[in-house]
């Protein structure tokens, strides 16, 4: 796979200039950039720099200590790890359905961990940028100064998080690495006194996401032009997907569209996601690049996260959140559908949609009731995935017979966006920096770039993925000899795959 | 006169970011923190080298040489080093490797198949060089308090830092202690 500006020629003529650590986001990655004398741009990359190796250690626990385990994947996001975790492991015990409380409960749960990490990332993280401009001084470019300039929206920021966690520790116990998903179901229902402590405050909740989608929508709408080019580039979008085409953090099938916002699969049973996910391994980061077999490995890179389930739904079930989608795909003739800072913007719809969905899930008497797991007949194998609040997250168990972990299969949300994070950097690199003097201002435009994505570089380090890999052997001819197939789940095959 | 602001530098090493959450869990307090403290150094803000300071929080143990460094860094900085959360006083979960070969989690991986030609494990010179190790920060430099708990409360890191901004020693109430 050759891509300009990823790799140049001769880099021990070249001049680097590094970003290390980037910051304002989750985790550990760093920016290189390679300039020749003319400060031309010669070649730009985001590496990821940790390994942790999850996947190998987690092997020899017993099942049911995963869900809680691989919560310290991350501790923004423990919640999601949590219940992909928890959904493999339903598979596992040969819980097909979840009654009416656990289900909901789960829900409940992962709205307000899509909620409360939205807020943080708009807020905490990325409001600096968009509120003092990507060339503010480095001083003014943190929360504690947004909460000096503007009091009240930090208020609301802070508050609207807080309810999130508040959501979080009521039905997990605690607000970072609680636990609640048990395999089969969950451990706790709701008190009609937890149930009237959280919706004391949903009103007020619901009001405020609904101004941070105006305000996003009104920043970005002002500078649409410089918004809409930042970065620019188009791709495929890939996303979980309700059965009737709504958009859905908690289950579904797998739906991909390329470029052209055209259907490349629709509705797909995730536990085949290798036949659709391929990934390849660049020696220059530990994170992996995963690319859509349907469109191969030169453009089958893909995005996840909100733009993509904005992109990928066909509608969302909420109505405040659902007029907040069509306005943005409407938005100045769909200009902003495949902009890299529209993430904000949609992001805020998904958090006025998590804000609903709270208020709809606490009026549900469901959440009351005391009946919590099932159980059915046990398999040796489990897939779970979820829409995590940074994109797809997939988690992929085998056990043996003495219920121990033989293998273990992550693919975080943010692997999946990794070309799409180096695109970005390569993009805002040639547009803002090639041919100029490197400035400190012009370098955070480059993390303004990555922070669009909101990546967890900790989830991206602990847990790498396996997706399948084929090695075609040509012969001097150009004919295809053999194809070596490696599968997520270890078995290796020869002979071509199978069109999924 | 206003007193000066207590000088304050985070970051998180090998951990997972849950201590740097649970510091913000102190929620609509943060705007009485920023009144006593000024922060350096952290994933909070864009200042990328620890700068002369009163107190370093760090999250995470040390399993890489980059992590010795910017633990160095802090131990250079910061009149006061806190070593905060599971991972930083014990190397945590990521630790659970420490019984294992690297090149065994490697392999796993990124190579996992003999056959699968071609895979490399990658080794560009930026990255830095993993040890074989996870370890806790305290067997790297000094530390002058543990603040345990995975992650530790907000209430213990709000009465750390308001101790310390007052000038007392540090000194926790028990609920707030927490092996979890």
């Amino acid at each position: 796979m050759t891509i300009p500006s990823e790799t140049a020629a001769h880099p021990e003529t070249l001049r680097r200039v590094v970003i290390d650590p980037v910051s304002r986001v989750e985790g550990h990655g760093k920016v290189t950039l390679l300039l020749d004398a003319d400060n031309r741009i010669q070649q730009a990359r985001l590496h990821i720099v940790e390994f942790r190796g999850f996947e190998k250690f987690v092997q020899g626990r017993p099942y049911w200590e995963v869900p809680v385990l691989v919560q310290r994947l991350c501790g923004i996001c423990p919640v999601s790890h949590h219940l992909a975790a928890s959904k493999a492991m339903d598979m596992i015990v040969g819980a097909t359905e979840l009654t009416p409380t656990a289900d909901k409960m789960r829900r409940l749960l992962h709205y307000g961990q899509i909620l409360q990490s939205h807020a943080l990332h708009f807020f905490y993280l990325s409001s600096p940028d968009l509120l003092f401009g990507f060339d503010a001084e480095v001083a003014r470019r943190n929360v504690v100064a947004v909460a000096a300039a503007y009091p009240e929206l930090a208020k609301q920021g802070v508050l609207l998080r807080k309810y999130g966690q508040e959501v979080i520790r009521v039905t997990s116990g605690k607000r970072v690495h609680g636990s609640c998903a048990v395999p089969g179901g969950v451990n706790k229902h709701l008190t009609a006194d937890e149930r009237d402590y959280l919706l004391a405050d949903i009103d007020q909740t619901v009001d405020w996401s609904r101004a941070a989608v105006a305000l996003i929508k009104k920043m970005y709408s002002e500078r649409k032009d410089f918004h809409n080019g930042f970065g620019y580039f188009q791709s495929a979008y890939l996303g979980l997907i309700r059965a009737d085409g709504a958009l859905d953090f908690y289950h579904g099938g797998l739906r991909a569209r390329n470029a052209h916002g055209e259907i490349l699969f629709d509705h797909v049973d995730y536990a085949t996601y290798w036949d659709h996910i391929f990934e390849v391994t660049k020696p220059w980061s530990y994170m992996k690049f995963p690319y859509l077999r349907a469109l191969g490995p030169e453009e089958g890179w893909y995005r996840v996260g909100p733009l993509a389930r904005i992109n990928n739904c066909d509608f969302m079930t909420t109505p405040l959140a659902d007029a907040a989608r069509i306005a943005f795909r409407e938005f100045d003739h769909g200009s902003a559908t495949h902009a890299n800072l529209a993430y904000h913007w949609t992001r805020m719809i998904e958090m006025l949609h998590a804000a609903e969905g709270i208020r709809d899930l606490l009026r549900d008497h469901d959440l009351l009731k005391n009946d919590l797991v099932v159980t059915g007949e046990r398999a040796l194998r489990g897939v779970g995935v979820i829409e995590a609040p940074r994109g797809t997250l997939i988690h992929h168990y085998r056990i043996n017979e003495d219920e121990q972990i033989v293998r273990a299969n992550l693919i975080v949300s943010t692997t999946h966006n990794n070309e799409a994070m180096n695109e970005a950097v390569r993009q805002v690199a040639l547009q803002y920096l090639d041919g100029a003097e490197v400035t400190e201002p012009l370098l955070n435009h480059i993390e303004v770039a990555i922070r669009a994505y909101d990546p967890c570089l900790s989830c991206a380090t602990h847990a790498l993925g396996q997706m399948p890999l084929e090695v075609e052997l040509i012969d001097a001819a150009g004919h295809q000899v053999d194809v070596l197939r490696r599968d997520a789940d270890g078995t290796v095959s020869h002979g071509p795959a199978t069109d999924g | 006169m206003a007193e000066r602001k207590l000088r304050v530098a985070t970051t998180s090493l090998a951990g997972c970011f849950g201590c740097h959450m649970s510091l913000l869990d102190i929620d609509l307090r943060l705007f009485e923190l920023a009144d006593l403290v000024e922060f350096d150094r952290s994933p909070l803000t864009d200042i990328k080298h620890c700068g002369p300071c009163d107190v370093g929080l760090i999250e995470g143990g040390v399993c890489n040489a980059e992590n010795v460094h910017v633990l160095r860094e802090f131990r250079k900085n910061c009149r006061i080093l806190v070593a905060v959360g599971a991972c930083a006083i014990t190397g945590g979960v990521p630790a659970m490797r420490n019984n294992l070969d690297l090149w065994d989690c490697f392999r796993e991986v990124y190579q996992y198949e003999p056959g699968t030609a071609g895979r490399i494990v990658p080794n560009d010179p930026e990255l830095p060089l993993p040890f074989d190790k996870v370890r806790p920060i305290y067997e790297v430099v000094r530390i002058d308090h543990f603040l345990p708990g995975c992650p530790p409360p907000a209430d213990a890191f709000w009465e750390l830092i308001t101790d310390l901004a007052a000038g007392r020693v540090p000194k926790l109430r028990p609920e707030l202690i927490r092996y979890d």
